[in-house]
């Protein structure tokens, strides 16, 4: 049967109505569920941050950590980038066998598709953890542990910007009379290279500021010794170390928007 | 001589998309497939190079049925039928000339074909395609900063430098401003008489399928309901094909 529109669209309204309604019925039950008291938390904000100014400010004491925040963090950085190549080089070849437009079958494709979830749900800290008993605390048990849930998102990334961008040329190619492998060299891979390099870049940003929690649990790099700092008080280095991150966080993007804008 | 017997496509059960179509065509003629859309021109023209796999008939190539080739011999046959898309299907981050050259592959072996290696005599036909076309200046710009008629006609050269018998073209001007269309519509008009290609065109444009074509076929519900010379092409027939009065178009 056939709507009016004017129905239909009042009809749309009240979905919509209904829907905030609800999603706000949630936060309040949920509030009133944990004991949680609104007011006093938004109070609680400036305050955090002030006591957070207040110890967390880098004295110029704390420059003398400066050196070894630096050791720590190109191995943080290094150990992000080599653990995102690896994991980028695994994912394209994974994607090609399991995208719809250049897999080998419906079986491999599901199978693909189920790894590459698998990869990616496990959160990082479990991985980091599980590892932890098989490779003991050293930086090759973050690099894994990065590696293993960057290889999940990238393989679900590169399938997708397979099966959008490559499928046409693909097809043409295919029509050609060209073989399989050529159409991958000559049709897919140059089609999607700028999207892949985009990606990749935003997983090394990514990977960056995981590290430093994988290295606290597995007690390596950057993250190590902001802990070692902090579990011991020293607020200030531990403040230093943090801005060092940021920092190296922010170039880091700023370098990839560069290059970004360069290729593609 | 490309001849088509009794083709067969359903993609659901009991629903067909074609139902038994038969034509010939001869080398030398420019062959326009018109009809309303989703009438089975698409599924007839991905037929001819087993882009769809139909369900039964013959498509004779010179007398070689392409529809019981196995993997070897299809490249070999997809290698002699050009194809040119409404969306051109360039890869459109790489030079003019390299996708000019990619309808060498079908040629090669799959290594050199992997690594993009090209004979001098193939980079020069390129080359000369690309004059043919207008578009010699071009050669090594990205496929990217080319407008839609230009990246039309490094589609035509990729499908010529095939050595085709045949040439399918999939709604070739539909992404196209009327100058840019009719460029390329005689372009394949040259072309077609110029190396006696058969030249089969999907079109919404029934002006331009009676201003170019030699032969029309007119495809309705996955049926043929017309197959002859244009100049046949009457107002009746368009109503039947169209279930409307198309008038104008015929101007």
């Amino acid at each position: 049967m056939m709507q009016s529109p004017t129905k239909y669209l009042a009809h749309k309204g009240w979905h919509q109505t209904a829907v905030i309604a609800i999603i706000g019925g949630i936060y309040v039950f949920g509030s009133w569920a944990l004991d949680f008291n609104n007011l006093n938390g938004l109070i609680a904000v400036p305050k955090a941050f002030a006591w957070l100014g207040i110890n967390f400010k880098p004295t110029a004491n704390s420059m003398t950590y400066l050196p070894r925040i630096w050791q720590k963090l190109i191995q943080t950085v290094l150990l992000a980038i080599s653990s995102t190549v690896v994991a980028a080089f695994v994912a394209i070849f994974v994607a090609l066998l399991g995208s719809k437009v250049t897999g080998v079958n419906a079986f491999v494709q599901t199978i693909v598709r189920g790894i590459a979830s698998f990869f990616r749900n496990i959160p990082l800290v479990a991985w980091s953890m599980i590892l932890l008993f098989a490779f003991k605390q050293s930086d090759f048990t973050g690099f894994l542990a990065l590696l293993l849930m960057s290889v999940g998102y990238l393989i679900r990334a590169f399938m997708e910007i397979i099966e959008d961008e490559a499928s046409e040329t693909m097809l043409a190619l295919k029509a050609t009379g060209a073989s399989y492998f050529q159409v991958i060299f000559q049709a897919v891979l140059p089609q999607i290279l700028p999207s892949i390099l985009s990606w990749i870049l935003y997983m090394i940003e990514n990977n960056v500021r995981d590290a430093t929690l994988v290295g606290i649990l597995t007690g390596t790099g950057i993250g190590f010794i902001f802990d070692i700092y902090y579990k011991s008080f020293r607020f200030d280095a531990a403040g230093m170390t943090v801005l060092a991150i940021i920092i190296v966080v922010i170039a880091l993007e700023t370098i990839s928007n560069q290059i970004r804008r360069v290729i593609l | 001589m490309l001849e088509v017997k009794n083709l067969q496509k359903s993609y659901e059960k009991d629903r067909p998309a074609l139902t038994d179509i038969s034509f010939d065509i001869k080398p030398g003629t420019f062959v326009a497939i018109i009809g309303p859309s989703g009438a089975g021109k698409t599924t007839i023209l991905r037929s001819l190079n087993q882009l769809i796999k139909d369900d039964d008939g013959q498509i004779l190539l010179d007398g070689d049925d392409i529809r019981t080739a196995n993997k070897t011999q299809l490249r070999k046959f997809r290698r002699q039928i050009g194809m040119v898309f409404q969306n051109y299907n360039l890869v459109e981050r790489l030079t003019v000339i390299e996708n000019v050259l990619h309808g060498r592959l079908g040629y090669k072996s799959t290594l050199a074909g992997v690594f993009g290696r090209y004979t001098q005599e193939e980079k020069e036909e390129a080359m000369s395609l690309l004059k043919k076309v207008g578009l010699e200046n071009f050669a090594l710009k990205r496929c990217s900063e080319l407008s839609g008629g230009q990246k039309q006609r490094v589609g035509i050269a990729r499908s010529l430098i095939q050595h085709p018998k045949v040439i399918l073209c999939d709604e070739p001007i539909a992404s196209l401003d009327p100058a840019s269309a009719q460029n390329v519509m005689e372009l394949l008009k040259d072309l077609t008489e110029e190396y006696n290609l058969i030249c089969i065109a999907n079109l919404h444009q029934i002006n331009m399928a009676k201003k170019y074509a030699d032969q029309i076929i007119g495809i309705r519900k996955g049926k043929l309901v017309f197959d002859e010379s244009s100049d046949l092409l009457s107002e009746d027939i368009l109503r039947t094909l169209y279930d409307q009065d198309i008038t104008e178009e015929l101007e």
